[in-house]
């Protein structure tokens, strides 16, 4: 019942979000006008503004920001430690670096895009690889080694951005900051959030027992090595789908199911949807400010969110320790 | 018949073998007790005989059938193990923790019911936890938490109970109610019960059968009057011990 509670809420955030994002901007609409267009007997420029560009582009950004909670969420899970996101350990800069090499080689978007995906993918291979080793993946070593390889990435990408030509800077800065200005077609995306977020609430109860540690996950029944595969298989999807629409945006995927798991959302059957609606609903915000605060400049979303996630990730922390240490 | 048995079981961790040649055979009803110094692999030998580790050579069976030709799912069903210690990374309240022993019994897409709710309840109210269902895992004490344990290996119900120290941060009421509790299961429900603990006169006055693992590969086994000579616990622990006649029959005391 509290579950159907927290959903409907955050589905309802979610609705005043988009209906937020599509309000705001530098053509002004209000919301009768908004209807007229949703009924479609409105004036061509504003039902242009809102069905070519602001639709779209919010659409885009409740995509990147589920994408990047339910990857984070799941990245935690796997990982078994809160810190790990798609941006910590470097899956972001995997794609960057992959999306800068194809413009600088010449390739176009589509070449581009698959660049990114590649770069991604590459990366958690990468990670994951290296960190596996001896047989079983310690949980510490795969951070370090996503913490490492992510630095890794930053130097790849001063490295291309040093050789690039001085005209292709602004484009490039895209991929470093994240941007949603050029994310039109969120389409993709959405059904590879909607797959992966029914596959990840499925191995929901294995994924809670999972949470307790490999070895007590496994004397309860849990086929352990398969569903850190999967979990694996569908965290560095969703990640190099999210980067791929919208650049690397940071934090998100940290901040997002920590906020919930503060308000006591531990299940993970919930905390998935859950992060994916809050994480969804967050960017839209972020990137309905970034578009509007200092208009007609646009900020890339990704300065906001690293903004506005470092404090309150700090914030977040120093909460939960005091928390979590009324040990006795 | 036995319920688990191994045949010419070889287990070995770092440089340490623990058994060459083990031949147990575990049946409904007993209680065993694994007893050697620090680092002979008591823990090891128990993760194995759950099916989390791989024997060198030799073989387990479940009920005639190899436990590792089993889904993890039945061999947890039938299986429980209680585990020497715990790190929670992630807060869980006691309550979502007792019914993570539910896990094998609950089909792959159903939830929780209320009869594995109530099962959850009966459970920590045999350890004395009621009062604490909803608190945060992490804000119990060493010796709650421990119980905690216990009630969730109740709430899984196997047929086999594998128990690493399970008095650890226990007081002595506590230790004797805990293990008051796991012998009247052993009688009535026939679960038969593998511990492995540092205090012998404990296991003496509990266990039914024995295990002793030198550290060198060697191992004796068999019922407690057979198996516990003085000469063999001294060696065993390579220390000089006493023997007392206590109201629950032979206590011994290190010299």
């Amino acid at each position: 019942m509290r579950a159907l509670t927290l959903l409907a809420g955050l589905l309802l955030i979610t609705c005043i979000s988009l209906l937020i994002s599509l309000l705001s901007g530098s053509v002004a609409i209000s919301w009768q006008e908004l209807l007229a267009i949703i009924a479609g007997d409105a004036d061509p420029l504003q039902s242009q503004v809102i069905l070519d560009l602001r639709w779209p582009r919010s659409l885009s950004a409740f995509t990147t920001g589920a994408l990047l909670s339910l990857a984070g969420a799941l990245m935690q899970v796997l990982l078994r430690n809160p810190l790990a996101d798609p941006y910590v350990l470097g899956v972001s800069g995997g794609a960057a670096s992959g999306a800068l090499l194809a413009l600088l080689i010449g390739l176009g978007s589509l070449g581009m895009h698959s660049a990114a995906f590649g770069g991604a993918l590459f990366s958690m291979l990468l990670v994951f690889g290296l960190s596996h080793g001896s047989g079983s993946w310690t949980t510490n070593r795969l951070l370090l080694t996503g913490v490492v390889i992510a630095a890794g990435w930053g130097a790849v990408i001063g490295f291309l951005l040093a050789l690039s030509p001085e005209q292709g800077l602004r484009g490039m800065l895209f991929w470093l900051m994240g941007d949603l200005s050029y994310a039109t077609s969120p389409t993709p995306g959405l059904l590879v959030l909607l797959g992966g977020l029914l596959i990840a609430v499925m191995a929901g109860r294995p994924l809670n027992i999972l949470t307790r540690g490999e070895q007590t996950a496994a004397s309860l029944g849990v086929h352990v090595l398969a569903l850190r595969r999967l979990v694996y298989l569908l965290a560095s999807l969703l990640s190099a789908t999210a980067v791929t629409l919208a650049g690397s945006i940071g934090f998100v995927g940290l901040i997002v199911p920590h906020m919930l798991r503060l308000l006591g959302v531990r299940d993970q059957r919930l905390l998935l949807p859950a992060s994916a609606l809050l994480g969804g609903s967050l960017l839209i915000i972020a990137d309905t400010l970034a578009r509007t605060l200092l208009a007609p400049r646009q900020l890339p979303v990704g300065i906001l969110t690293a903004l506005v996630g470092v404090p309150l990730f700090l914030l977040l922390l120093h909460h939960g320790r005091n928390l979590h240490s009324e040990t006795r | 018949m036995a319920l688990l048995s191994t045949d010419t079981l070889h287990v070995s961790i770092g440089d340490t073998t623990v058994c060459t040649t083990l031949d147990l055979a575990v049946s409904a009803g007993e209680r065993w007790c694994i007893l050697g110094r620090n680092g002979t692999g008591k823990t090891t030998l128990l993760h194995t005989l759950a099916g989390l580790r791989d024997a060198d050579a030799g073989d387990i069976h479940l009920d005639d059938q190899s436990l590792h030709s089993l889904p993890r799912r039945t061999v947890a069903q039938h299986i429980g193990l209680l585990f020497q210690d715990h790190s929670d990374a992630f807060p869980a309240s006691v309550m979502e923790t007792v019914l993570s022993g539910r896990h094998p019994w609950i089909g792959a897409l159903q939830w929780e019911s209320e009869q594995d709710i109530a099962l959850a309840r009966a459970a920590l109210h045999a350890v004395n936890l009621d009062e604490l269902e909803q608190r945060i895992v992490t804000t119990l004490s060493g010796g709650e938490r421990r119980r905690l344990g216990l009630a969730t290996l109740l709430t899984q119900d196997p047929q086999l109970m594998l128990l690493d120290e399970p008095t650890n941060h226990l007081d002595i009421h506590h230790q004797i109610s805990m293990l008051d509790l796991l012998q009247e299961k052993s009688v009535t429900d026939r679960t038969a019960l593998v511990f492995v603990m540092h205090d012998i006169n404990l296991a003496l006055r509990y266990c039914t059968h024995f295990l002793l693992l030198f550290g060198d590969g060697e191992t004796a086994l068999g019922n407690a009057a057979e198996v516990l000579t003085r000469d063999r616990l001294e060696r065993l622990y390579q220390h000089p011990l006493q023997k007392l006649q206590g109201t629950h029959g032979n206590v011994w005391l290190p010299q």
